[in-house]
């Protein structure tokens, strides 16, 4: 009979969807399990030691000491300010940037993209030890500026915040070059011929129409390059010289020098909530989805 | 659209003539632009009609200055904007795409170019619901342009480029994104718009059938040249060429000779009614339209021609039927269908006879283009 036929297939078509999901999921597992194992277990380790005392016990004394000890405050000071400065410079050096690739053809624009790339992959240590080395007293830049007549003395651009804010912008460009090179790329030239057909002059369209299409993307790259800054360690480390302190050198220093694993994994924990805390105000205002290249 | 309600009023805008003289433009070999003269005159409505890549569009850049020509003049009434940039143009354009801003709602769109010209806030909220009522969007002000359908995008960029009165409208093909239906009425209401505001109007279409609805005046272009400028019932009925008379409307071309005065087709003499272009060889235009079914021993005052029937297509609304003549050439025939013609349509195969008006025997130059 052919209504047998048909609900054989009705049974047989359900299975072939649900082993369909669950082959899907099969996919998916080991990556789960990874996150499981590096990520959700840790930072739930984190926490839980956060909150052990000294004496072995529970204990808010990790939370107390940041509170009531000032270095603690300038220490989180520091890492906002150098956060900012080197998020505002990248600003300033890498808008302007994207915006030349994004005019310039495509094959060349490539070309140029892969130069801005090329820092991405050479080592962090070996660029930040590169810029100790042109940085210091005797170095290549204090060398180049006497004898060009910028200035009579060696200066001290290196060990102090200077040095690392050079040493960060660097590294952190890429991250904002990216996304507002992306977002750039996806004006349409359309837009800024119908606003000269309306009118605007060139400047007058690039403020009215193009700035404003490409701060999705410079909202997304400023704060990738914030939040990286905000845990940032090895550049402040080696070209700070010890004046610039960050959350992420008082972690170290607490588990090296004072093994104490509570007021370090205290300090971790602040510093993953305030980055939480930023991310989740930020995506109120911009899609966060962008900042990893997704949905646009 | 309601009903043009202007009627006898004055225009809304002061209209300009534009004047093209020898413009051209090459990229690499290729004349984009190859010596364009043109005149449009005040307050009419012209389209540029051509194949993709025929320059119709560099034309209309030219126009709005988004493209350098190499060379040549270009003046809005009396004065020369060739070098002008686009921005100081004052003229208005609707592009294919729209290119409404999407950081703004629709009344940040089309009061734009108010804010651009420091319109004063109250008169510009004023202009822009005019502009808006205008094109049938009043109330849709606070809009997102990710909210509206393509045929509202499309009236937005239409009120968008009239709010500044400008006196020249510049069009790139703003139907094209359109389904027919919708397309079909915007082309009216265009037209009426038109009427209405009476700027000079440059519409760039490759759709021959919408260049025929709208305009006052087509221009054929290929290859960077215009091939003709006329009304559509002249460049429907007497096209200067065989690309005009291939690109506006379905025809078939037939081979004829020239003898004294006489215009044969094989043996026999076509009787013509329109003036011989003064060239070498001549084709015979057949559009499928004008061309009808006779009787055998029709003694209609028509040219007569024997064929065979060799395919008859129901198209709904015709009929179309395809007949091979006696030296072999094919020929296309249209009728139209009421009750009862259908079971009378010749079969395949079957002898036709075929009658053609002499009115209706267009004979045009026979070379290529």
């Amino acid at each position: 009979m052919a209504m047998t036929a048909t609900d054989t297939n009705r049974a047989g078509l359900r299975r072939d969807g649900h082993l369909e999901k669950l082959k899907l999921f099969g996919l998916s597992s080991p990556a789960l399990l990874m996150v499981l194992v590096i990520l959700v277990i840790p930072v739930g380790w984190l926490f839980y030691v956060s909150f052990v005392g000294a004496d072995g016990q529970f204990s808010l004394e990790n939370y107390a000491r940041m509170i009531k000890r000032k270095s603690y405050f300038r220490i989180f000071m520091t890492t906002f300010q150098v956060s900012l400065l080197t998020t505002g410079i990248c600003i300033v050096i890498g808008y302007p940037l994207a915006y030349f690739l994004s005019q310039l053809p495509s094959r060349l624009a490539n070309l140029c993209l892969i130069t801005v790339l090329l820092p991405f992959w050479t080592s962090l240590l070996v660029r930040t030890y590169a810029w100790l080395v042109l940085l210091q007293k005797k170095g290549l830049v204090n060398d180049w500026a006497i004898s060009l007549g910028l200035w009579d003395e060696p200066i001290k651009i290196v060990h102090n915040m200077t040095g690392t804010l050079i040493g960060m912008v660097h590294i952190m460009l890429p991250f904002l070059i990216l996304p507002v090179y992306n977002a750039m790329k996806a004006i349409d030239r359309d837009y800024l011929k119908a606003a000269s057909n309306l009118g605007a002059s060139p400047r007058k369209a690039f403020w009215t129409v193009f700035f404003p299409l490409s701060t999705p993307g410079l909202f997304a790259g400023s704060l990738m390059v914030f939040v990286l800054c905000l845990g940032f360690f090895v550049t402040p480390a080696v070209l700070g010289g010890g004046k610039v302190i960050m959350v992420s050198m008082k972690i170290v220093s607490n588990i090296e020098l004072f093994v104490n694993w509570g007021a370090a994994s205290a300090l971790g924990v602040v510093l993953l909530v305030l980055t939480m805390a930023i991310l989740w105000i930020a995506s109120r205002f911009v899609n966060l989805a962008a900042m990893t290249g997704g949905g646009h | 659209m309601a009903r043009d309600t202007t009627e006898g009023r004055p225009k809304l805008t002061q209209a300009l003539p534009i004047t093209i003289r020898n413009v051209t433009k090459k990229y690499g070999a290729v004349h984009a632009l190859d010596d364009v003269s043109l005149d449009v005159q005040s307050g009419e409505f012209l389209t540029l009609l051509g194949p993709s890549g025929s320059g119709k569009t560099t034309l209309l850049m030219v126009l709005a200055g988004f493209t350098r020509p190499d060379n040549g003049s270009l003046k809005f009434g009396p004065d020369e904007v060739i070098r002008k940039a686009p921005h100081l143009r004052d003229v208005g354009m609707v592009f294919q795409n729209y290119a409404l801003f999407p950081h703004m709602t629709v009344s940040g769109n089309v009061g734009y170019p108010l804010r651009l010209r420091k319109v004063p806030k109250p008169e510009a909220a004023a202009r822009i619901e005019r502009a808006l009522d205008t094109v049938q969007l009043g109330g849709y002000g606070d809009r997102r342009i990710d909210q509206l359908s393509g045929g509202q995008k499309q009236r937005v960029a239409l009120a968008r480029s009239i709010v500044f009165e400008p006196r020249i409208l510049l069009m790139d093909e703003p139907l094209s994104a359109l389904d027919k239906k919708l397309r079909d009425r915007m082309q009216i209401e265009l037209r009426h718009l038109h009427e209405k505001l009476g700027m000079t109007t440059v519409y760039v279409t490759h759709d021959q059938r919408e260049a025929l609805t709208m305009s006052d005046r087509i221009a054929v272009v290929n290859h960077g040249k215009i091939m003709q400028l006329a009304t559509p019932q002249q460049l429907y009925d007497s096209p200067a060429n065989r690309f005009v008379a291939d690109f506006i409307g379905d025809s078939t071309f037939l081979p004829v000779t020239r003898k004294g005065s006489q215009v044969l087709y094989g043996d026999t003499v076509l009787m013509h009614s329109g003036a011989l272009p003064d060239t070498p060889t001549l084709a015979l235009m057949v559009r499928p339209e004008r061309l009808r079914l006779a009787g055998a021993d029709s003694a209609d005052n028509a040219n007569i021609f024997h064929a065979t029937a060799s395919e008859v297509v129901y198209q709904g609304d015709s009929y179309l039927m395809y007949a091979r003549l006696s030296d072999g050439s094919e020929i296309s025939l249209r009728g139209s269908i009421r009750g009862g013609t259908v079971t009378g349509l010749p079969a395949v195969g079957d002898p036709v006879t075929l009658a053609l008006d002499p009115a209706d025997t267009i004979l045009i130059d026979g070379g290529d283009h």
